[in-house]
């Protein structure tokens, strides 16, 4: 038997070696996998922005929600629920697109371009870190999005069926939907392969609940290391898939990386917002999109978040690309920024203010 | 008494573990009762107390855990 800390790593291990495999049949290099991407890419393919170049049907993102669906439907875990802060995740899950299109990535792409030898990525994490340990201040100050409730099976289902309507649109490619004809959106691996991929991602990360959020956040806070021992397999696996199966394009260093920009300020300031929107939210994209699959509501609507994000990166023109970060993307990140803090803010005034009266009623101190 | 109940049905990720932590962090011998809906909780909550030392003992009813904490 695998011991707890083996299966996190050969959870990572999957996803690493995965990714790699990806990107050798066809996706972007280092983007076998990235989440914020992935929406971006399918905002695009509904018409929902007009960048020609990131415009493609994911399949990868539906394997997600259904495999995370099917594994929690089989071990009894798939559970319709909503009703926890669902215009504050809306507003985080767009900011927190923002910061991933600053950066090039949502925090897995971050992994991944560092295993194939994108330093910048080590910017990124830096600035990942930062966000996280600013989110975590708001957490032991009694940050929440308050309870959860359970919901009717609508509520639970919208995001698989989503899962596989857009896959059905993929395969019957309507005229409607659009599909970049050069660019990144138009480097893909075969439908099946990803599809494949996604499906076997969503179930493991269910099992194990692997998030990269959670990886760093548990670190600082209560100082376990389980998740992050997840993300270091993500990291070696990956690194050794690219040796194997993507020799050539391993390319060490800052300058001339594939999808990605060298601005370092800006890397950093851009994971900073993603970070801090992740530990608010409870999760990354990656982990957002897994809880979708098992019926939470509040998650679909982070999801709907971070794609009305990808689209507006876009439509304004906030999202960098390899020839750098735009004006509008560094005043988005600091209105991002500031809108994060203020919504921590006000959610732990809120929260004190509850206490504070319940204290002085007498009673004692409840959750709120 | 009560305060060694702590009700973390419906929260999110990583709220039942902070929320278990702050009991745990006056821990004086009583048994701590920690009240989660999901099984990503228990699973978080089981590691956090099991490295800390703690005994964690896990009962279900109806979808809902009840986790017994104590040293």
């Amino acid at each position: 038997m695998f011991s707890s800390k083996g299966k996190i790593i050969a959870t990572g291990g999957i996803i690493g070696i995965l990714s790699a495999l990806l990107v050798k049949f066809g996706n972007p290099v280092n983007m076998g996998v990235c989440v914020a991407c992935f929406f971006r890419d399918i905002a695009g393919s509904l018409g929902l922005h007009r960048a020609a170049v990131v415009q493609y049907i994911r399949p990868e993102i539906s394997g997600f929600i259904l495999g995370a669906f099917l594994i929690a439907k089989v071990k009894g875990e798939f559970k319709p629920r909503g009703g926890s802060s669902p215009m504050i995740r809306f507003v985080l899950g767009f900011f927190l697109m923002i910061g991933a299109l600053v950066f090039l990535g949502c925090p897995l792409r971050m992994i991944l371009r560092l295993a194939n030898g994108d330093l910048n990525a080590i910017t990124g994490i830096l600035g990942y870190t930062a966000g996280i340990w600013v989110g975590i201040q708001f957490l032991k100050k009694g940050f929440t999005l308050g309870k959860s409730t359970i919901n009717a099976n609508a509520t639970g289902y919208t995001m698989p069926v989503f899962a596989v309507i857009i896959l059905l649109l993929l395969i019957a490619a309507p005229t409607f939907i659009i599909f970049s004809e050069s660019g990144p959106g138009s480097m893909a691996a075969p439908i099946v392969l990803a599809l494949g991929a996604g499906l076997v991602i969503g179930a493991i990360l269910q099992r194990t609940r692997l998030c990269t959020a959670g990886g760093f956040r548990d670190v600082i806070l209560i100082k376990d290391f389980h998740y992050m021992y997840g993300l270091i397999g993500i990291f070696a696996f990956a690194l050794i898939g690219n040796v194997i199966f993507n020799f050539e394009a391993i390319n060490i260093g800052f300058v001339g990386q594939p999808i990605a920009h060298n601005n370092h300020l800006w890397n950093f300031l851009g994971m900073t917002l993603t970070g801090i929107t992740a530990v608010l939210l409870g999760g990354c994209p990656l982990r957002q999109t897994i809880l979708a699959g098992e019926g939470d509501g509040d998650a679909a609507i982070t999801i709907l978040g971070l794609i009305t994000g990808a689209a507006f990166a876009h439509n304004f023109g906030l999202a960098a690309s390899p020839a750098g970060v735009t004006t509008n993307g560094k005043i988005a990140v600091i209105i991002g920024i500031v809108i994060a803090i203020a919504i921590g803010y006000s959610v732990v005034t809120a929260v004190k203010r509850k206490t504070d009266k319940i204290n002085k009623e007498g009673e004692v101190e409840v959750g709120i | 008494m009560a305060y060694n109940i702590v009700d973390a049905r419906g929260r999110s990720c990583p709220e039942p573990v902070i929320m278990t932590k702050e009991a745990l962090d006056i821990y004086k011998g009583e048994t701590v009762e920690v009240k989660v809906d999901a099984m990503v909780a228990v699973e978080n909550i089981k590691r956090y107390a099991g490295n800390l030392g703690f005994i964690v003992e896990v009962e279900e009813s109806n979808n809902d855990y009840r986790l017994l904490i104590r040293k």
